[in-house]
C-alpha cells in the first residue's frame, strides 16, 4: 500500500466496520451471564463468524452488577481487531438480565436510539439498599421502562425470569431465546437451538425457556400492563346466621360515601377474620360516626378522604398483631395447602413445617386477663421470673399434632381477646389517636387526614413494635408544634416519610429539629 | 475443589502443531507454557488470574507426564521465591498472581531474584486488576518492574500475541539473566479467541534431574560484595542485552504508514482500544490497518530509546496512550526527546485523563481531540468539527432510580449469620473498633451490616488492630478469613498477638476454601484432595502458637451461639488474645458438591430432606427488620395484594437454599414469628407416611371444626 501524505484524500470509514455486531450483557452476579456469553460465541463460530468475548471476573460475580461483552463479524482471511469492552454509543444489542441493570446500561450510555436493540427482563432482583428501608424503598420500574422506550432503537422487555422458571430453567436460556426472537443476529433460530443442545446440560429445560422467550420476542410481547390481575371474587362461607349478619354489614358499607366503600369492605373482612362479626360491627359503628363528622366538616369536597383513611388505619389498628392472630394464621387449613404448593409437594412427598417463634414475658402478660396482667406488670420480680420461664427461641413443628395443638389452643384464646390486657391498651391508644384526628377535622381537614396516617408507623413485634410506637409518639408531638400553620399537613406527611426512612429514626429526629427551629420561640 | 472446573478444557492443551487452539486467554497462556518447555509452575490465586491457577491444577496430570512440577504456593511471596529454582539451574519457571496486591506481597522475593539474576527463564505472569471489575487499590505493576529491574511485557490483548509473549519472555529472561513480568489485564485474561498451536515440549532439565545434581554459585546470592556487583551488572550487562534482544526480535511493533505528521505510542495492552477509536474516527479498517502511525510497546519496560526516536523522526506530535498513573512511560519518552534535543510535541495525560481506565469513550474522544489539534486534515469531514458537548448522563431521570449493586454475600452464605450476630452484639453493647481483612467477609462493610473500618492486606486484619491491642474500655475486634489466615495471618496476625500479649478478639471466618478467589483448597479445607494435604484445623494451629482462649463454632448459622461467644470474648476476665473460629462450608461450593449427590439419592429412592424458608404474609408487618440483618438475595420484598397495607412485605424466593439464617436471626433478634422452615421429604418411609397421614387427619379435623364456626373466604369459581 502506498501512502499519500497529501492530506487531501476524502476519507470514509471502512464500510465493513458496520458488519461488526457488538453485544453487551449486563447481569447480576450468579445469574449465569457467563453461560450466555459462551453460547453467543459458539453460535457465532458455528455460523462462520469470528467472535471475541470478554468478561470481568472477580468479586463482581458475587451478587454484584457485572458485564459481559461479545463482538463478531463474518470470518475472512485476516483476523479483525475487536474491542475488549463496550463503548458508550457503540453497542448494537444490549441484554440486561434484570430491569435496573437495563437502567444502569442506559446510564452508562450503552443504549442509544441510533443503533441499540435493548433486550431486558422486566423482573426485579432487589438491591440491598431497596430492602432495608423500613417503609418502601423499592425503585420505580416505570421510570426505567419509559427511559428504555426513549433510549433504545428497539426495546424488547418482558419477564424473562418467570418465563425461565416456568420452564424449569434459568434466565440465560430465556435471554438467548429473546435474542433469537429479536432477529438482530443473522443466524437461523435452529442454530441457536443447536448451540444449546451442544452445551449438554439441562438441555430440555433450556430449550423450553428458549422457545417461549423466542416466540414472545417475535410477537412483540410485553408484560400485561394491568398490575393487579383481575382476581376471582372471594366468596364468603360459614354458618347461615353469620352470613346474614355479614350481608347486613356489607349493606351498611355500601351506604357509606362511594369513595369509602371498598376500603370499608376490606376492613370489615379483615376484622371478621381477625375476631368476629360483632367486632366488625363495632368498626362499622365507628366508621359511620366518622363519616357523619366528615360530612359536616365538608368531606364531600375532599372525596371523604378522612373517612377512607380512617377505614384503612382503624381496621389495621383494631387488628393489632398479637400472639392469638399469629397462632390463628398458622393453624388455618389454607396455609397447609399454600406451603405444599410452594414446596412443589406431590403425593410422593411429605412436608415438615417448623415455626420459629420467640415469645417473651411481654407477650405472655399481654395474654393475661386485664387485672392479672396489670398486677403482674406492677411487680418487677414476678415479671422477671416469667421472662426467665418463657423467654427463649422455640422451634415448633406444626405438622405434628403436639405443636399444632399448642398453636390451636392459643388461637382459641380469640374468644376472650376483648378481656385481655393487650386489648384494653390498644383500645385506649386507638381512642386517643382518633380523638386527636377528629378534633382537627373542623380546623384543618388535611392535617386531620395526615394524623390518621401516622398510624402506619406502628408495626412489627417486640422491639420493632416498641420503636414504631416511639416514632408514632414523636410524630404526634411534632404535629402539635405545627398545628395551626397552613403547612401543618405537609409537615406531618414529611415527618411520616422521615420516620420510615431509617430504623433508628435519625431522619425523623432531623425533621423534628427543623420544625423546632422555626416553631419554638427563643431558639434561634 | 475450585469453583470452576477446567477438566474438559485442559484436554485441548494436548493438541500439537498444525491445530488451532480456541479458548480463554488464561488457557492459551497455559498452553504456551507447555509449548515452551517450562519446568515448574506455581502461583497464588486471585482475580483475574484465579482461573489460571485452576487450569494449572486441573492440568496437573498432563504436566506430570511432561515432568513439570506444579505447586500451589502459600502466598505470592512464596510463589516468587519458588523462582529461585531458575537462579542456578537452566530450568524455565513461571508463577502467577494478582497484581498489584500480589506483587506487593511478592516484592521481597522478586527484588532478591532480580538482584542475583537467573539462569533459566523466569516468568512472572501478573493479572493486572485495574479498572472495571477490579477489587483492589488502583495502582500499577509498572513501578515494581522499574524498581527491581524486571522486564515488563504488556502484549497486545489477543491470543497469538500473548502466547508469543510467553515464548519471548523466557528467551528474553535467559538472554539477559533477568526475570520477566508478563502483564495481562482483566479482560485479556478472559478474552476468548484462537491461535495456531505448537507441540508441547518437555523441559530439557527437570526439577527432578536438578535435585540429583545440585549447584550453587556464591556470586548469585544477595549478600555483599555480590549484591554491589549485581547492581552494576544490571545496568552494564543486563540492560543493554535486553535492548538488543527487544530490537533484534522486534518485540515492539510498528503499524500504519512509515511517515506522517503525527503518531501514537502506546502500551501493547491498549492496542485494541486505540484501533477501535481509530476505526470510529474513520482512520483504521476492520483489520486494524491504520492511517496513523503506531508504535506499540509490547515491552513496557525497558524503553528502547532509538526505536522511539526513529518513530518520532519527521513527526510534529506524538500521543502517548498509557493507562494508570503515575505516567512513567510518558515521563521517560519526554526525557528521551529532551535529551536528544528533539522538538516534537508529546501529548499524554495533559489530554487524556490522569487517572482511571481508558474506556471506549475516553479513547474515542481523546484520540479525536489529539487529531483535531494536530492533524485536522487526516480526519474525515464529519470528525473535523469540534466535539459535541459531552453528555455525561444520558438519562438523568434515572439518577435516583437505579440502585447501586455492590457485590455481597451469596444466598445461604455461612458468613452472613456471623455478621448478623456481630450486628446484634453491636446493638446491645455499642460499636467496637473493628478491622476487616481480604476475602468475601469484607462484604460486611456494606449495608446492611456496615461492620469493619479498614482492610490493610491479606491476613493482616488482626495485625491492623495492633495499636489497639493494649486494651482499654472496650476490646478491639478483628476479622480474618481462612485464606488470609494461611496466607500469612497465622504468624503476622495471630502469633504476634500472642507475643505482644494482645487483649483483642479475632474472628476467623473459616468457610473451608479460599472462597473469594474461586473456592480453591487450602490447608484447613475439609475435602479429600488427591494431590494436597488438607484437614488441618485452624483451631489447632491457633492453639499451637500459644493462644489459650479459643472457641470453635462448627455451625455459623447458630446466630445465638455466635452472639453469645462474641459477648463472652468481649467481656471475659481473661487477658490475652481471644480467637473465635467460626466454621461452615461456603454455600456455593456446598451446593455444587451436594446437588448432584442429592439428585442421585432421590433417584435411587433414598429419603432426602430439602429445606426452604417461607414467610407468612399476613404475619409479616413490612417493617423489614429482618432485611437489615440479612441482605440475602433470596430474601426479598413483594407488595401484598391488600388495599389496607402500605409497605411491601418479606418474601423468600425459589433460590432459597434453606440455610436457616432467616429463622435464626428472627429468633436471636426477637424479630417476628413470620418465618417458617418447610422441609420437603423425598421418598418418605412407609411408616413415616402413615404417621403423617394420621397427623394430617387429626389436624384437618380440628381445622374444619373451627372453620365451620366462623366466616371464611374462598376464591369463587
Amino acid at each position: 500500500m502506498t501512502v499519500q501524505d497529501t492530506g487531501l484524500v476524502t476519507r470514509v470509514p471502512d464500510a465493513r466496520l458496520n458488519d461488526i455486531i457488538k453485544i453487551a450483557v449486563l447481569a447480576v452476579g450468579g445469574q449465569g451471564g457467563g453461560v450466555l456469553n459462551g453460547w453467543i460465541v459458539s453460535l457465532a463460530e458455528a455460523n462462520g463468524y469470528a467472535a471475541q468475548a470478554t468478561s470481568v471476573a472477580g468479586v463482581a460475580q458475587r451478587t454484584g452488577a457485572t458485564i459481559y461483552y461479545v463482538e463478531m463479524m463474518p470470518e475472512g482471511a485476516r483476523n479483525p481487531v475487536f474491542a475488549l469492552a463496550p463503548a458508550e454509543g457503540d453497542v448494537d444489542i444490549l441484554m440486561a438480565a434484570e430491569l435496573m441493570e437495563a437502567g444502569r446500561a442506559m446510564q452508562r450510555g450503552f443504549v442509544t436510539p441510533d443503533r441499540t436493540t435493548l433486550i431486558a427482563s422486566s423482573h426485579r432482583a432487589l438491591a440491598t439498599s431497596e430492602k432495608i428501608v423500613p417503609g418502601s424503598g423499592i425503585s420505580d420500574p416505570t421510570a426505567v421502562l419509559a427511559a428504555a422506550r426513549e433510549q433504545a432503537q428497539d426495546a424488547i422487555i418482558f419477564d424473562l425470569e418467570t418465563m425461565a422458571l416456568n420452564a424449569g430453567s434459568v434466565i440465560s436460556a430465556s435471554l438467548f431465546g429473546a435474542l433469537a426472537g429479536s432477529g438482530r443476529l443473522p443466524f437461523p433460530v435452529e442454530s441457536f437451538r443447536d448451540t444449546i443442545r451442544a452445551s449438554g446440560r439441562g438441555v430440555e429445560a433450556s430449550l423450553r425457556a428458549f422457545d417461549a422467550a423466542c416466540a414472545a420476542a417475535k410477537e412483540g410481547y410485553s408484560d400485561p400492563q394491568d398490575v393487579a390481575p383481575a382476581k376471582p371474587q372471594a366468596e364468603v362461607h360459614g354458618p347461615e346466621k353469620l352470613v346474614r349478619r355479614w350481608s347486613a354489614l356489607v349493606a351498611r358499607a355500601e351506604a357509606l360515601p362511594v369513595p369509602v366503600q371498598d376500603m370499608a369492605k376490606a376492613g370489615l373482612r379483615k376484622l371478621t377474620e381477625y375476631q368476629d362479626i360483632p367486632y366488625a360491627e363495632s368498626y362499622m359503628d365507628q366508621l359511620e360516626a366518622i363519616s357523619a363528622q366528615d360530612k359536616d366538616a365538608g368531606g364531600t369536597e375532599h372525596n371523604f378522604a378522612f373517612t377512607e383513611t380512617a377505614a384503612k388505619y382503624l381496621a389495621n389498628a383494631m387488628a393489632y398483631d398479637d400472639i392469638i392472630r399469629v397462632a390463628d394464621i398458622k393453624t388455618r387449613k389454607a396455609r397447609v395447602a399454600r406451603i405444599d404448593q410452594e414446596m412443589g409437594a406431590t403425593d410422593d412427598h411429605l412436608v415438615q413445617v417448623t415455626e420459629y417463634v420467640h415469645p417473651g414475658a411481654a407477650e405472655f402478660v399481654s395474654l393475661m386477663p386485664a387485672p392479672l396482667g396489670r398486677f403482674t406488670n406492677n411487680r418487677p420480680g414476678l415479671y422477671r421470673f416469667i421472662d426467665r420461664m418463657v423467654n427463649r427461641g422455640r422451634r415448633i413443628r406444626t405438622d405434628r399434632f403436639g405443636g399444632f395443638f399448642m398453636f390451636y389452643l392459643m388461637a382459641g384464646l380469640r374468644r376472650w381477646r376483648r378481656s385481655l390486657l393487650r386489648h384494653q391498651e390498644e383500645v385506649a391508644h386507638i381512642d386517643d389517636w382518633l380523638t386527636t384526628a377528629k378534633g382537627r377535622l373542623s380546623q384543618d381537614y388535611a392535617l386531620a387526614v395526615e394524623t390518621l396516617k401516622i398510624r402506619r408507623l406502628i408495626k412489627g413485634y417486640s422491639d420493632t413494635h416498641a420503636r414504631g410506637l416511639a416514632k408514632f409518639d414523636k410524630v404526634m408531638s411534632g404535629t402539635l408544634l405545627v398545628e395551626g400553620r397552613d403547612d401543618a399537613a405537609d409537615w406531618t406527611a414529611r415527618l411520616i416519610a422521615a420516620a420510615l426512612a431509617d430504623p433508628e429514626g435519625k431522619a425523623l429526629d432531623g425533621a423534628l429539629e427543623t420544625i423546632r427551629s422555626f416553631t419554638t420561640v427563643g431558639r434561634a | 475443589m475450585a469453583e470452576r472446573s477446567f477438566k474438559k478444557e485442559v484436554e485441548q492443551l494436548r493438541i500439537g502443531a498444525g491445530e488451532t487452539f480456541r479458548g480463554e486467554g488464561i488457557l492459551a497462556i497455559t498452553k504456551a507454557l507447555l509449548e515452551n518447555g517450562v519446568g515448574y509452575v506455581g502461583g497464588y490465586q486471585g482475580a483475574p488470574i484465579s482461573h489460571l491457577m485452576d487450569v494449572l491444577a486441573d492440568a496437573e496430570e498432563l504436566m506430570a507426564e511432561l515432568g513439570i512440577r506444579f505447586e500451589a504456593n502459600a502466598s505470592e511471596a512464596a510463589a516468587a521465591a519458588m523462582l529461585a529454582a531458575s537462579v542456578h539451574y537452566p530450568i524455565r519457571g513461571a508463577v502467577t498472581f494478582k497484581s498489584t496486591v500480589g506483587t506487593n506481597v511478592a516484592s521481597d522475593a522478586l527484588a532478591n531474584l532480580a538482584s542475583g539474576g537467573v539462569t533459566g527463564g523466569a516468568l512472572v505472569i501478573v493479572g493486572e486488576d485495574y479498572g472495571e471489575g477490579s477489587s483492589i487499590m488502583q495502582e500499577r505493576s509498572h513501578a515494581f518492574a522499574m524498581k527491581s529491574q524486571i522486564w515488563l511485557l504488556d502484549p497486545r490483548p489477543n491470543l497469538p500475541s500473548i502466547t508469543e509473549a510467553v515464548r519471548h519472555g523466557f528467551e528474553l529472561s535467559e538472554a539477559t539473566n533477568t526475570p520477566v513480568m508478563l502483564q495481562l489485564r482483566i479482560r485479556c485474561c478472559h478474552v476468548h479467541g484462537a491461535f495456531e498451536a505448537k507441540d508441547n515440549v518437555p523441559p530439557s532439565l527437570t526439577v527432578r534431574d536438578a535435585l540429583a545434581n545440585p549447584r550453587r554459585d556464591t556470586n548469585r546470592i544477595v549478600l555483599p560484595p555480590a549484591s554491589f556487583n549485581h547492581e552494576k551488572e544490571k545496568v552494564e550487562k543486563r540492560w543493554p542485552a535486553a535492548l538488543d534482544y527487544i530490537r533484534t526480535h522486534k518485540l515492539n511493533e510498528f503499524f500504519g504508514p512509515e511517515t506522517g505528521k503525527v503518531g501514537i505510542a502506546l502500551q501493547g495492552g491498549m492496542y485494541n482500544g486505540v484501533i477501535r477509536a481509530l476505526q470510529r474516527l474513520g482512520l483504521a479498517d476492520v483489520h486494524g490497518d491504520t492511517d496513523v502511525p503506531l508504535y506499540v510497546m509490547n515491552v513496557a519496560y525497558p524503553i528502547v530509546e532509538d526505536e522511539f526516536l526513529d518513530f518520532c523522526t519527521g513527526k510534529d506530535a506524538v500521543l502517548v496512550v498509557e493507562e494508570g498513573q503515575p505516567n512513567y512511560i510518558e515521563q521517560n519518552l519526554r526525557a528521551i526527546l529532551h535529551q536528544a534535543g528533539r522538538n516534537q510535541t508529546v501529548v499524554g495525560k495533559d489530554l487524556l485523563p490522569k487517572a482511571g481506565e481508558y474506556t471506549g469513550r475516553i479513547m474515542f474522544e481523546g484520540l479525536g481531540d489529539f487529531l483535531r489539534q494536530h492533524a485536522q486534515d487526516l480526519l474525515p469531514a464529519a470528525m473535523r468539527a469540534p466535539n459535541e458537548p459531552k453528555e455525561i448522563d444520558p438519562v438523568p431521570q434515572l439518577r435516583d432510580v437505579v440502585p447501586a449493586r455492590p457485590p455481597g454475600f451469596c444466598t445461604g452464605c455461612p458468613e452472613r449469620p456471623i455478621f448478623a450476630a456481630m450486628k446484634l452484639v453491636e446493638n446491645e453493647m455499642g460499636p467496637h473498633q473493628t478491622s476487616a481483612d481480604i476475602g468475601c467477609h469484607l462484604f460486611s462493610i456494606m449495608p446492611p451490616f456496615e461492620i469493619g473500618g479498614t482492610t490493610m492486606g491479606y491476613g493482616l486484619g488482626p495485625a491492623s488492630n495492633a495499636a489497639f491491642d493494649g486494651g482499654g474500655d472496650k476490646r478491639p475486634i478483628s476479622i480474618i478469613g481462612d485464606g488470609g489466615f494461611w496466607h500469612n495471618g497465622l504468624s503476622s496476625s495471630i502469633g504476634n498477638a500472642v507475643f505482644n500479649k494482645a487483649d483483642g478478639v479475632t474472628i476467623v471466618v473459616d468457610n473451608y476454601y479460599s472462597a473469594a478467589t474461586g473456592g480453591q483448597d487450602i490447608l484447613s479445607s475439609r475435602a479429600n484432595n488427591p494431590t494436597k494435604s488438607t484437614q488441618h484445623p485452624i483451631a489447632k494451629a491457633v492453639e499451637a502458637v500459644g493462644v489459650e482462649w479459643v472457641r470453635q463454632i462448627d455451625r455459623t448459622y447458630d446466630v445465638g451461639k455466635v452472639q453469645e461467644t462474641l459477648k463472652e470474648a468481649l467481656t471475659t476476665d481473661y487477658k490475652g488474645p481471644k480467637v473465635i473460629v467460626a466454621s461452615s462450608e461456603c454455600m456455593l461450593n456446598r451446593q455444587r458438591r451436594e446437588k448432584p449427590l442429592r439428585a442421585a439419592a432421590i433417584k435411587e429412592g433414598r429419603r432426602v430432606e430439602r429445606p426452604k424458608f417461607g414467610v407468612d404474609e399476613d404475619v409479616c408487618t413490612g417493617d423489614h427488620a429482618c432485611m437489615r440483618l440479612s441482605g440475602c438475595p433470596s430474601l426479598t420484598l413483594k407488595m401484598p395484594d391488600d388495599p389496607l397495607r402500605d409497605d411491601p412485605i418479606a418474601h423468600i424466593d425459589q433460590s432459597c437454599v434453606g440455610c436457616g439464617n432467616c429463622g435464626e436471626v428472627a429468633d436471636a433478634a426477637v424479630l417476628c414469628p413470620s418465618f417458617y422452615q418447610a422441609d420437603l421429604v423425598h421418598n418418605p418411609g412407609k411408616w413415616e407416611r402413615r404417621r403423617a397421614d394420621w397427623r394430617r387427619r387429626a389436624i384437618g379435623w380440628l381445622q374444619d371444626r373451627r372453620a365451620s364456626r366462623r366466616l371464611t373466604w374462598e376464591a369463587g369459581a
